[in-house]
Order: structure tokens, then C-alpha cells, then sequence
């Protein structure tokens, strides 16, 4: 295990940032910390690195416990969100940076380290730049030097805050490949921060859910998808209907196709990823009507409208292939019938 | 010209300027020219050759000099106290800081006078246990000085202090830094330019500054006389030529040495990528 984290709490005053978190990452993998902000995701992060100190608890990094270790003797790497680079440094003395504040024995010479930072540099395709400031560069270059400058200490643990947050959407999509080829190239357990649910989907290899400073869920990206452990991970990750047992009759969810097991209470509630919902056009007397519907390139977006014994209605979204939907040939208002293949229930 | 620019008020504005630098800088300042020279360039230098006027200028420039660096160095780890750490009475200690600005200078001599005099409190204090007298001597003016240009340095490091990004010294921990090497590699070539500022400016009003001086200094000609009060002297000798010499002296000198404070402060900032 490369890192192992045993009871971390933390509180700031009155205000329980984490309570009681165990984790364990093993060798080489690319963690996902998410989570809605606020959940203390970012503070575990720090905690890991040493900028911030936990309560109780304890981290060992590669076997070794840390936890009264100074953020410099911890052997990490840190990428913040708003990069910090050395704004009166080079890109090339930002880089060499970690190798200069060597103590003296274990300090390469100066050739070696230009060697090694111009090594770096390449790595993210930026040695052109070595000579400009970091406040001449572009947000998306700015994130791959504080990256470069991260790795030129040989961390065995990089931890990245937010690493794409500050970017617009399509130089985080470039980086988001890239930092999966580059973790796959070189192989050095990683830990990022986000709050973005397709990112960690995109990304990682393993994703850590958390919510108001406790672990909801740790697995694959699929694992978390397809079962997820509770309602608020089935929530934050991906889109979901919900249906609570006491709002529709017994006899719909019989209709569509929802088998009520045993566990079912009165207070359950079956969570519908939208593409599990299949819909047809029907001139039978139905509840469910279409309302309207939005393209999201190759799939479409249909929102409908099921009226409830209550006398109130309720929307319910559902998801198709664009071509799928034009056979259906529906129009706005058409009564459909639903069609839900699988559902996962809360209690 | 004629092109239109984002900011379109320059021709106004640059009007005003060059408006109020000749009404308020450069015709006073030429006079002071013209004045002195009505003095053949023999009779000038024989003004400002005179050991006593020699003597005056190492004074006024040294101790504005020395309490510059003292006012820095100082004034630096005042500002820093104030932005790091939070204690009870800051606010007060802001207050206080600024309490220079807005006292008469004189009431400041008189005080440091009365305290580091022989027979003061402090005075008798430093002469009985370390033999060192401040009042009446250039170390008096030092003192003097350093009282009036704290605030300089004080309040022109402690917004970029406060302005610094915390998250720097962090990324150079995470890299091994030590707490040493964070401040002398990060924190300080941040601060420098500004420190720089306030040098220049406490340098500047150290060169200047009367009030406060005249009644720490004992006004010793050759050991302890600052070149305003010969000035004075001079004016209530009407001695209009001598006084305009020194005074254009003083002028060029100040203005050279500023300028070259200048210079180094745009070396530093170009070589630290700020412009």
C-alpha cells in the first residue's frame, strides 16, 4: 500500500471538516478524491501533504508514518489549483527549483540539474518556454509547469488540488488525456481533487467519493456507476430519476417494468439513471406525457411529465440515441408508455 | 495621436500634470538655479568646498543614509509582524505606525532630545552601562531619522505583503525547501522592489527632514550639523547666493542618487520577470 490512512479527523473551530477517515491506495494507482465542495475533500489532500495538520489519526506513506512529518520531508508532490508557480522565477528555475534546495551532500551538480529540468520540460512538451515568467504563459501551460516542477523532486505520492478547475472546458479536456498518459507513463501513485463526476469518471483509476467529510464509496469508476453504495453517491455521480415508493401506486411500478423485492418499505426510493428508461408512443390512457426534449449530440435528452394520484406531476428524464428517437417520431404533448429496465433502491 | 486610445482623457490629464509639476516643482526649483547662478562658477565651488559645508553633506547623507537601511530592515519586520500573525492590540500597533506622519516634527526632536539626551532617561542609561552617547552626536540624528521614516517602509512593504500568495511558500516547502530558504529564495525577491520603495523614500526624507534633527544634533559644526540647518544659518546671515549653492547641491545630489534607486529597482523587477 502506498498510502494508508488510519482515523483522520479534522476540525477548523466548531465546524467538522473530516471525521474518522480510513483509506487505502495501492501502489501506482490515480486516485479521484470527489465530492460536492465542502466535503473536505481538499482538506484530506492537504492533510496528506502536510499543509495541514490532522487531528488523530495517522498516514503512512509508503509504509512509513509521516504524520509528524514537515510537508518538505513527506517525499510528495504538490500541484495546486491556482498553480503557484515562482511568479519572479524562469519556467526553467521554477523546474530546478526542488533540485537547487538539496542539501548539499545529496544536490546533483548544476548540470546535471538543467539537464534533468530540460528532461522535465520535454516531458510536457513546454522546453520552448524555459525563459518566460510564469505570468507570460497561458492557464493550461502554467498547470503542466507546475506539474513538471512537481515531479522534478521524485515524489512518490503527487497530489493535485483542483488540477483542472481553473482552465476553460476545452484545455481541461486536453489535460485530462494527457494527465492519464502521463500517470500511465510514468507510474507514480497520484491523488487529485475534484468536483467534477466526468472528470473522475475520465481520469481515474479508482474514485473516492466523499460527502460532508466522510467516505461515501472507494472503487472503479464503473464499480461506483453501476452500484453505487447509497443515494447520494447514485446522485452526485451521473443523472438520476427518483421514484419513491409512497408517491406512485404498486400497479406502476408493476407496469413499468419495476419488480418491488421484499426490502422495499413504504419510504424506499428506486434511483433511474435516465438511459435505463425506455419510452414508446401509445394512445393507451397513460400518466406520462412528453414534454419536450434537447439535444446532447449523439444522445437526446427527453423530459416528461407524469402526473401522480396526488394530483400533482412530477418530471422524469430519460436518455436515447438521437437516430433511436427519430423513428419514434414523437412529437410534443404525444402520451408515451415507460419502460424502466433497472433501478437501484435506497431504503 | 489622432488615434483613439481605451483611456481617451490623456491629452487632459497629461496637461494637468505638466501643469502642477511646473507650478509646484520645477518653477520653485528653477529659481533656485537661477538664483545661484548669479555666483561665478569659482565662487560656488569655493561655497560648497568649505570644509564645513563638506562636513555638513557627509552628515545629512550618511545618517539619511544609515537610517534608511535601519528604517528598512526594521520597518520590514514591523510590516511583516503586522501581516503574518494576528495578537491582541494590532490594530493599535497600526495606529501607532502612522503616528510619525502626523506628529510635528519638531515635537518629535524635542522628545527624542529630551529622552536621549546625557541626563535623559535613556541617555543616562546607555552612557552609564555601554558608554555610548546618542544625543548630541550623529547617532542622535540616526535616531531622529529612523523615528520619522519607519512608516515609510512600514506602509509601502506591508501591502505586498499582504498582496503575497501564500500558496508560493507552500509549492516550495512541498519541494523541500526549509523554512530559511522559503523566505530568502521566495518571499523576499518578492518583497524586495517594495523594499526598495521604501529605502528610497525614507532615504529621501531623511536628506530633507529639519525639524526633528536640529534639537537631537547639538548642531555640532564638522561632527554633527546637517546641511538644512547651514542653509538656514546662511539665510539668516543673508547669505541668499551661499544658501542657493548648498541648496542646488543638495538638489542634485538627492535627485542623483534617487534616480539611480530608481534604475536598480527597474533592474530588479525586470530581472524577476514584474515587467
Amino acid at each position: 500500500m502506498s498510502i494508508v490512512l488510519s482515523n483522520i479527523s479534522k476540525n477548523f473551530g466548531d465546524f467538522s471538516a473530516l471525521h474518522d477517515i480510513d483509506l487505502e491506495i495501492p501502489e501506482g494507482e490515480l486516485v479521484a478524491l470527489l465530492g460536492p465542495s465542502g466535503c473536505g475533500k481538499t482538506t484530506l489532500l492537504r492533510i496528506i501533504a502536510g499543509l495541514e495538520q490532522t487531528d488523530k489519526g495517522q498516514i503512512l506513506l509508503n509504509g512509513e508514518d509521516k504524520t509528524q512529518h514537515h510537508v518538505s520531508q513527506r517525499g510528495i508532490g504538490f500541484v495546486f489549483q491556482h498553480y503557484a508557480l515562482f511568479r519572479h522565477m524562469t519556467v526553467f528555475d521554477n523546474v530546478a527549483f526542488g533540485m537547487r534546495v538539496k542539501d548539499k551532500k545529496v544536490r546533483p551538480s548544476e548540470s546535471e540539474i538543467a539537464k534533468k529540468t530540460h528532461a522535465l520540460l520535454e516531458l510536457v512538451q513546454l522546453d520552448w518556454l524555459h525563459n518566460r515568467f510564469p505570468d507570460q504563459l497561458s492557464g493550461g501551460q502554467r498547470q503542466r509547469i507546475a506539474l513538471a516542477r512537481a515531479l522534478a523532486v521524485e515524489p512518490s505520492v503527487l497530489l493535485l488540488d483542483e488540477p483542472f478547475g481553473a482552465l476553460d472546458a476545452s484545455v481541461r479536456k486536453d489535460l485530462r488525456q494527457w494527465l492519464r498518459n502521463l500517470h500511465h507513463e510514468l507510474n507514480v501513485t497520484s491523488i487529485f481533487v475534484t468536483h467534477d463526476q466526468e472528470e473522475a469518471m475520465e481520469v481515474a483509476s479508482q474514485v473516492v467519493v466523499l460527502n460532508k467529510g466522510r467516505i461515501e464509496q472507494q472503487g472503479s469508476p464503473a464499480d461506483i456507476y453501476d452500484y453505487p453504495a447509497n443515494a447520494f453517491v447514485s446522485k452526485f455521480i451521473g443523472q438520476t430519476n427518483e421514484f419513491q415508493l409512497s408517491h406512485f401506486s404498486t400497479d406502476w411500478f408493476d407496469k413499468v417494468g419495476l419488480s418491488i423485492s421484499k426490502e422495499v418499505t413504504k419510504d424506499s426510493i428506486a434511483h433511474v439513471r435516465p438511459h435505463d428508461i425506455e419510452i414508446t408512443k401509445t394512445t393507451n390512457d397513460t400518466p406520462v406525457t412528453l414534454k419536450d426534449w434537447q439535444h446532447l449530440g449523439a444522445l437526446i435528452r427527453i423530459e416528461l411529465t407524469k402526473n401522480l394520484p396526488s394530483g400533482k406531476s412530477k418530471a422524469v428524464f430519460a436518455e436515447m440515441p438521437n437516430e433511436q428517437f427519430k423513428r419514434l417520431q414523437l412529437s410534443r404533448g404525444d402520451k408515451v408508455d415507460l419502460k424502466i429496465r433497472h433501478a437501484h433502491w435506497f431504503h | 495621436m489622432s488615434q483613439s486610445r481605451i483611456m481617451p482623457a490623456f491629452r487632459p490629464t497629461i496637461s494637468f500634470t505638466l501643469l502642477y509639476l511646473s507650478l509646484v516643482v520645477l518653477i520653485p526649483l528653477s529659481t533656485l538655479v537661477f538664483k545661484s547662478f548669479q555666483l561665478s562658477f569659482d565662487d560656488y565651488l569655493n561655497i560648497i568646498t568649505n570644509k564645513r559645508v563638506v562636513a555638513a553633506f557627509r552628515v545629512s547623507f550618511g545618517t539619511a543614509l544609515g537610517a534608511a537601511v535601519i528604517a528598512s530592515f526594521f520597518g520590514f519586520i514591523v510590516a511583516w509582524v503586522l501581516t503574518r500573525y494576528t495578537f491582541s492590540g494590532k490594530r493599535f500597533f497600526h495606529a501607532l505606525i502612522d503616528l510619525p506622519f502626523a506628529l510635528p516634527t519638531a515635537v518629535a526632536g524635542i522628545v527624542l532630545a529630551t529622552i536621549f539626551q546625557p541626563s535623559g532617561m535613556l541617555g543616562k542609561f546607555l552612557k552609564t552601562n555601554f558608554d555610548l552617547q546618542i544625543g548630541f552626536k550623529p547617532a542622535g540624528i540616526v535616531v531622529a531619522l529612523i523615528f520619522i521614516s519607519i512608516p515609510f517602509v512600514v506602509r509601502t512593504v506591508e501591502p505586498v505583503l499582504q498582496e503575497f500568495d501564500s500558496r508560493m511558500e507552500e509549492a516550495a516547502s512541498s519541494l523541500g525547501a526549509t523554512r530559511w530558504q522559503v523566505f530568502t529564495k521566495i518571499i523576499f525577491p518578492n518583497i524586495f522592489p517594495a523594499l526598495l520603495t521604501g529605502f528610497a523614500l525614507s532615504f529621501a526624507r531623511g536628506v530633507g527632514e529639519y525639524g526633528s534633527v536640529i534639537f537631537i544634533a547639538g548642531n555640532l559644526p564638522y561632527v554633527s550639523e546637517i546641511v538644512p540647518l547651514l542653509i538656514i544659518t546662511k539665510l539668516e546671515q543673508y547669505d541668499m547666493p551661499g544658501a542657493t549653492a548648498i541648496a542646488l547641491t543638495m538638489l542634485v545630489i538627492s535627485f542623483v542618487l534617487l534616480l539611480f534607486i530608481n534604475l536598480l529597482q527597474h533592474w530588479v523587477r525586470k530581472r524577476s520577470g514584474q515587467l
